[in-house]
C-alpha cells in the first residue's frame, strides 16, 4: 500500500497510524530484517528504515549507537536497499529515512529508481530542506517516491506552508526542539505545530516524532496527529536485549503496546 | 567569477555551500543572517569590532620579511604574523566578531566545537570578555592530546564537554555542537570555528577574518611597493586561508595556494586533504569537498596537526578550486615538520604545525615560481598561529624530550 492509502485506511478506522523506525543492518542485515518484520507483524503500520550514516546530527545517542554498530558491521547502501526489498516483500509499507550525502553519492536519480524498485513508497530527508531539493524533487517525481520533509516548532508559518507544499504522502513534525530519543513526557509544542500544519494544508497527513516511547504517549500523540513515529524506544529493545530472541520479543511487545495506544487516542 | 560577490543570497558558491541542515535550524540561520546583514553596515557594530581588534587582539598583525628563511628558500618570504595575536592565532578575529554578534542578538550563551583546542580557547576568551556563557565540545581523543588547552578553557570559565561518540575528534565535536544547537537555539549562538558549515557561516567567518588579507595587501604595498607573486596558507576547514586569500582574489597577478594536510601521503589514505584527496559531497551543513567512502560515509582524517585534522573544507575553497582561481596541494606531515624546524632555526619563530604546512608549501612552490617568473619570487605566507600548543607533539616527533616526557598524553604506549 502507498502511504496515502495507509493513512486513508487508518482514517476510516478512526485511528492514528504507527510508524516504527529501525536502522538498516543493525546489528546485522539479517537481524534488522527480522526486527522490521516482527514490528510489522506486531502492529507497526509503516516501517521506517533508517540508513546508517557516519554523522547523524539529528539523532540522539540511541540511534547514533545503533548506526555506529551497523556501520562497524559493514552495512552498505546496497544492503539497505536489499533490506527494504525483503521487508516490503513481507507485506509491509516501507519508507526510508536518510541523511542526504549517501544519496548524493549514489546518484540522486539512480537512487530514486532503485528505491522504488526495492518497494519503498517514500523517503524522509532529515537534513535536506526543500530549498536545496530541486534534484530530489525531480527524481522522486519521476520514480513516484513520496517525499517527506520535516517541520519544526521553530519553523515560521511561511516555511511550514512551503515545506508542506513540497511533501507528498505525509509531513514529519518534529515535536520538540532537539534530537531523537524517548522522553518522559510528550512535548507541549507538538499539538500547536500540528495545528499550524493543518492550517497550511488540512489534507496533508502529519506524523509526529521525537520523544514517543510508551503506549500511553502514543495514545496522547494519536489524539492530535495522523501518525505516531517511534524510533529510539524500539531500537533500545534490541540494543538492551541479552540475545536476539529476547530482543524480538521485546520489539513485538512494545510494537503491540504502541499499536494499542494509537487505537485509543487520549 | 570574482568571489567578492559570492555567496549568492541563498548561500551558494556555484554548486557549493548552501544549507543541508535539519529544518529546526533554519530559523536560527535566518536570524543570524539577518543580524549579520544589519551589523555589516552598522557603524556602531563595526566600530566595536575594530576597537576590539586594535586594542584587545593586537591587530593589525605585523608583516615580517623573513631574511634568513628567504635565503634558504630562494624566494622573498613575507610572513603575516597572525601568531602574534592575542590567543596566538588568527582565530581571535572570528570569535570576537561572532561573540559581538551573539550579544547583538541577545543570546547569553555560545557553544563551540574545537579540535586542537585553539578555537575553543579563543571562544572561551571572547566569552569571558563579553560575559557570555560558553560550552565547548571537544572530541575525547583531542581532550587527551591537548590537555593544556582544556585547562586554559576551564580557567577562562568555559565548560568543556568531551565527546565520546564516533571517532571522538573534531567532526564528532561538530556533530555534538549541532545537536546542542538544535535544542537550544533560542538562547544560544553557535560560534562556528571555521569558514565552513551552513550559510551564512562561511560568509560571516570569511568576513571576520578577512582583515588578514586586507592588512597584508596594504602592508605589501607600503613595505615593498607591490603585491606578492603568490599567497600561501594552510587549509583545514580553511578560515585562515580564506582570510588571507579574499582580498587578493581580484588581483589576477597574485597566485593563491592552499596547502592541505597530506598526513602520511594522499596515496596512503591517511591524510586530511579534502580537496586533493576527497570528492564532492555534503557534510556539516554544506556541499563541499569531503573525505568519504563510495557510500558517502565520512572517512576519518589523519594529520599530525590537530587543527587541520578534519574531513571537510569550507565551500568557498571548493569553489576557488573548481574555478582555478586558487590551487590546492597536499603537504605531508614530514614536509610540514621539516618546515617547522627550519623556521625555528632560521627565524627564531616556533610556528603552529598548521602554519608549518603553509611554510612547507611555500618551499615547494618557490623554485617553480622562480622558473616561471625568471626572477626571485615574493611569497606571502600566512603564519596563522604560534606553536606553543604543539611543543609536546613536535618534541616527541623530533625525539628531543626526556624519555619520561616522550609519551604524548593520552597515547597508549
Amino acid at each position: 500500500m502507498s502511504i496515502a492509502e495507509v493513512f486513508g485506511k487508518a482514517r476510516t478506522e478512526n485511528r492514528a497510524l504507527l510508524i516504527g523506525c529501525m536502522p538498516a543492518g543493525f546489528p546485522t542485515v539479517d537481524d534488522s530484517i527480522a526486527s522490521m518484520i516482527a514490528m510489522h507483524e506486531s502492529g507497526c503500520d509503516v516501517i521506517e528504515v533508517e540508513m546508517p550514516y557516519s554523522d547523524p546530527v539529528m539523532d540522539g545517542p540511541v540511534i547514533q549507537k545503533a548506526s555506529d554498530i551497523a556501520l562497524a558491521n559493514g552495512v552498505r547502501t546496497r544492503d539497505t536497499l536489499r533490506i527494504i526489498e525483503a521487508v516490503a516483500s513481507a507485506g509491509a509499507t516501507v519508507v526510508l529515512m536518510t541523511y542526504w550525502n549517501p544519496i548524493e553519492k549514489y546518484g540522486v536519480n539512480a537512487f530514486a529508481r532503485d528505491l522504488a524498485a526495492a518497494g519503498a513508497t517514500g523517503m524522509i530527508t532529515p537534513d535536506l530542506i526543500p530549498d536545496e531539493a530541486a534534484e530530489w524533487i525531480a527524481a522522486s517525481d519521476e520514480h513516484r517516491i513520496d517525499r517527506t520533509f520535516l517541520v519544526s516548532p521553530s519553523s515560521t508559518d511561511e516555511r511550514i506552508a512551503m515545506t508542506v507544499a513540497h511533501c507528498r504522502g505525509f509531513v514529519y513534525a518534529t515535536a520538540l526542539m532537539g534530537v531523537t530519543g524517548a522522553r518522559t513526557s510528550v512535548s507541549s509544542q507538538a499539538p500547536e505545530l500540528v495545528d499550524r500544519v493543518r492550517h497550511a494544508n488540512p489534507d496533508m497527513p502529519v506524523g509526529v516524532g521525537l520523544g514517543v516511547g510508551t503506549g500511553a504517549q502514543a495514545a496522547q500523540v494519536a489524539g492530535f496527529a495522523d501518525g505516531v513515529i517511534v524510533g529510539s524506544a524500539l531500537i533500545r529493545c534490541v540494543l538492551e536485549a541479552p540475545d536476539r530472541a529476547n530482543g524480538l520479543n521485546r520489539l513485538r511487545a512494545l510494537s503491540a503496546e504502541l499499536a494499542e495506544g494509537v487505537r485509543n487516542p487520549a | 567569477m570574482s568571489a567578492p560577490t559570492l555567496p549568492d543570497l541563498s548561500g551558494h558558491f556555484g554548486r557549493y555551500g548552501g544549507r543541508f541542515v535539519p529544518e529546526a535550524l533554519v530559523r536560527a540561520l535566518d536570524e543570524l543572517d539577518a543580524a549579520y546583514r544589519t551589523a555589516k553596515t552598522d557603524p556602531e557594530f563595526q566600530a566595536q569590532f575594530t576597537d576590539l581588534l586594535l586594542n584587545y587582539a593586537g591587530t593589525p598583525s605585523l608583516l615580517y620579511r623573513a631574511e634568513r628563511l628567504s635565503e634558504k628558500l630562494g624566494a622573498e618570504i613575507l610572513l603575516k604574523r597572525e601568531d602574534l595575536n592575542h590567543t596566538g592565532a588568527h582565530k581571535v578575529r572570528n570569535v570576537l566578531g561572532q561573540a559581538l554578534l551573539a550579544k547583538r542578538m541577545g543570546k547569553p550563551r555560545v557553544i563551540a566545537e574545537t579540535g586542537a583546542g585553539q578555537h575553543g580557547v579563543a571562544s572561551a576568551t571572547a566569552a569571558a570578555l563579553l560575559d557570555l556563557e560558553c560550552v565547548v565540545y571537544m572530541g575525547e581523543t583531542d581532550t587527551e592530546r591537548q590537555a593544556l588547552n582544556v585547562a586554559r578553557m576551564r580557567m577562562l570559565g568555559a565548560t568543556v564537554v568531551p565527546v565520546t561518540n564516533g571517532s571522538r575528534t573534531l567532526k564528532d565535536a561538530l556533530n555534538e555542537a549541532l545537536r546542542d544547537w538544535v535544542a537550544s537555539v533560542d538562547t544560544t549562538h553557535y560560534l562556528l570555528g571555521t569558514a565552513a558549515g551552513p550559510h551564512p557561516f562561511p560568509e560571516i567567518v570569511r568576513d571576520f577574518v578577512g582583515g588578514i588579507g586586507i592588512e597584508a595587501r596594504q602592508q605589501c604595498l607600503d613595505q615593498i611597493g607591490r603585491l606578492p607573486d603568490a599567497v600561501a596558507a594552510c587549509v583545514g576547514g580553511g578560515s585562515n586561508a580564506i582570510g588571507i586569500f579574499h582580498a587578493f582574489v581580484p588581483d589576477e597577478g597574485v597566485q593563491l595556494y592552499g596547502f592541505e594536510a597530506g598526513g602520511d601521503g594522499v596515496a596512503t589514505g591517511r591524510h586530511a586533504a579534502s580537496i586533493t584527496g576527497g570528492s564532492s559531497g555534503v557534510l556539516h551543513g554544506a556541499r563541499t569537498y569531503v573525505l568519504q567512502d563510495e557510500d558517502g560515509q565520512t572517512v576519518e582524517s589523519h594529520s599530525i596537526s590537530a587543527g587541520l585534522d578534519y574531513p571537510g573544507v569550507g565551500p568557498e575553497h571548493a569553489w576557488l578550486h573548481d574555478t582555478g582561481r586558487a590551487e590546492y596541494e597536499p603537504v605531508t606531515d614530514a614536509e610540514a615538520m621539516a618546515a617547522f624546524q627550519l623556521l625555528c632555526r632560521t627565524e627564531g619563530i616556533i610556528p603552529a604545525i598548521e602554519s608549518a604546512h603553509a611554510l612547507a608549501g611555500a618551499a615547494k612552490i618557490a623554485p617553480l615560481l622562480r622558473d616561471e617568473l625568471g626572477r626571485t619570487p615574493t611569497i606571502l605566507v600566512n603564519l596563522s598561529g604560534r606553536g606553543d600548543k604543539d611543543v609536546h607533539t613536535a618534541g616527541a616527533y623530533f625525539g628531543i624530550l626526556d624519555p619520561v616526557e616522550t609519551l604524548v598524553p593520552g597515547e597508549q604506549e
